[in-house]
């Protein structure tokens, strides 16, 4: 009996079906009423495949591996538990890194290991060890970036474009070497391999280094991409399906997301890559010509336009992360609702610092899926919108997007806040996003700035309303 | 021969997968993005079917060591993202 759960035919057949379970686990990710379900079933497919690799004869000793999942169980346990719903995007970036470094690591020990790799098995290795490497040192740096150790401003070097391809290059020629081992280095393959993999590392470093913050969602997506394909490499170097199956899947839904967030930006992914927005401070000669003045208004004023108006459209960016605000956000949004107003919030896919930030944040806080909205429904009905007020954002509300040609964002799908009858704009101070170009929008005839830190701000209008 | 039926093979179902991937996740719904994500990213811990084998299998001092490291982060990953993709979901609720 033992001998049977212990054959590859059993062991094949529970891949396939571990398979299948992430397969229905993805599908039912994909609407909010069967998401969670659909992530245990995933789970439980991740289980399967774990205890039946655990269950062959192939594995002769438990101490090491028993040890070493011991260890990452109690790190995986504590991090997702005490993470804050504010430090997500840092977690998640340092999850893909996780997943990239596994991956190096596979593809590291099966070249070590003595028994004779086959062409295919090399030619995957030194993929593994490429994708993984960035994947791993990439996310290291937008974790760094998103936990504000280092800046998160775009930093070009000199020749950056000219070093990469040249990194590149030298990294293909050392993948080349492993595989058809001309001898022409003079050096062991081992050693080819540990510089490969050092090489990578500075890649990583060098493709994320010149992305600025706002352009975080689409690195972590394309991150995410990159460490499902890693996976699925190392599954042509074990030869084994289940990692290409589940790998693939991962860099399919990466891609899109990353596909996404660059739409929702107007940009394509070299621009984003390469691009460096936001180093370069904007010039576009036009910026002079903007006119008006700024209109400051107070938390008491504010409060007795919201208390008349009918419609009030919430639109949230980064500053409402920064300023912890989700909670106050929907305790002003239940009271407007008790007032008999109809309250929205609307949410640009790249608000924030990684896809779906913000609905995270409105879902901690006990705001209701269905009344988070996007660009594309809200635009339409702008019209007839009352107040919109805008919590931290800032370049996803820019009107120069849609009418200033020679702005950076134009062409950019906003959320056109400047055409509700008032826009309350709560922000810190006057500094620009961090696309670093103006907002005309805090000039228009029915903006009003409510100056201050937005939580409380917003408290402040909460106890208004409760006088 | 073999090892390029094999090779074949293997690459068959790369594409195949990577084909139902793009249709699976085609039509997910924004507020889904960062669950979507990270529960993604926890799939990519299949890694750690790989890790097991090197760290426990047959092999040499090394590559056991390199095995186990593997392992570990594999299951930082695996664990880590089912909980935290989780803890989010738990959130989404409709009133």
């Amino acid at each position: 009996m033992i001998a049977f759960f212990q054959s590859s035919i059993f062991v094949n057949l529970a891949y396939i079906f571990a398979s299948i379970l992430f397969i229905f686990g993805l599908k039912m990710l994909s609407s909010p009423e069967t998401a969670q379900r659909g992530n245990l079933v995933s789970a439980s497919g991740m289980l399967i495949a774990i205890l039946v690799t655990l269950a062959q004869n192939e594995i002769i000793a438990f101490e090491y591996l028993l040890f070493a999942l011991i260890g990452g169980l109690i790190v995986g346990v504590s991090a997702a538990s005490l993470v804050k719903m504010t430090s997500m995007p840092e977690l998640v970036a340092l999850f893909n890194g996780f997943g990239g470094i596994a991956s190096l690591l596979v593809g590291v020990a099966e070249f070590i290991n003595p028994s004779s790799s086959t062409l295919i098995q090399i030619i995957a290795i030194s993929f593994t060890v490429l994708i993984g490497g960035i994947t791993f040192s990439g996310s290291l740096v937008a974790f760094g970036k998103l936990s504000e150790i280092i800046s998160g401003k775009p930093l070009i070097l000199f020749g950056q474009r000219f070093v990469l391809s040249a990194l590149l290059l030298i990294a293909l020629l050392l993948a080349l070497e492993l595989i058809i081992s001309t001898g022409l280095l003079n050096i062991s393959s081992q050693t080819i391999l540990f510089i490969l993999i050092g090489v990578t590392l500075v890649l990583g470093v060098l493709l994320t280094a010149p992305i600025g913050g706002a352009d975080m969602p689409v690195v972590i997506a394309l991150l995410n991409s990159y460490s499902g394909l890693a996976a699925s490499s190392a599954g042509f170097v074990i030869n084994n399906n289940v990692l290409i199956v589940a790998g693939a899947l991962v860099g399919a839904s990466g891609l899109i997301l990353t596909n996404i967030m660059c739409k929702a930006m107007n940009r394509s992914l070299s621009n984003v890559l390469f691009g460096g927005f936001g180093a370069a401070t904007s010039t576009s000669g036009e910026s002079g010509q903007i006119q008006g003045e700024v209109k400051p208004i107070t938390a008491e004023d504010a409060y007795l336009i919201l208390e008349a108006a009918n419609s009030v459209l919430v639109v949230p960016g980064y500053g409402m992360a920064v300023s912890q605000a989700q909670h106050v956000v929907r305790e002003l949004g239940e009271l407007l609702e008790d007032n008999g107003c109809e309250v929205k919030y609307a949410i640009h896919p790249v608000a924030g610092r990684m896809p779906g930030h913000m609905n995270v944040l409105l879902a901690e806080a006990n705001v209701s899926y269905d009344v988070l909205a996007e660009p594309d429904d809200v635009n339409p009905l702008m019209d007839t919108v009352d107040v919109c007020i805008v919590i931290g954002a800032n370049d996803v509300v820019n009107p120069d997007a849609r009418e200033n040609e020679g702005s950076p964002i134009y062409g950019m799908p906003v959320i056109e806040v400047d055409r509700a009858k008032t826009v309350f704009i709560l922000k810190r101070s006057m500094a620009a996003g961090f696309a670093g170009i103006d907002n005309p929008l805090f000039l228009k005839e029915n903006s009003r700035m409510l100056f201050g830190d937005a939580k409380e701000s917003i408290s402040t209008l909460v106890s208004e309303f409760k006088t | 021969m073999e090892s390029q039926a094999l090779l074949v093979l293997l690459l068959f179902v790369l594409v195949l997968s990577i084909f139902l991937g793009f249709e699976l996740i085609n039509k997910v719904p924004s507020t889904l993005h960062t669950p979507l994500m990270s529960g993604a990213n926890a799939i990519s811990g299949i890694t750690i079917v790989g890790a097991l084998l090197a760290s426990g299998g047959e092999g040499t001092f090394s590559s056991i060591l390199v095995g186990t490291f593997a392992v570990f982060f594999a299951s930082i990953n695996v664990v880590g993202g089912y909980l935290v993709t989780n803890r989010m979901l738990k959130m989404f609720k409709k009133k």
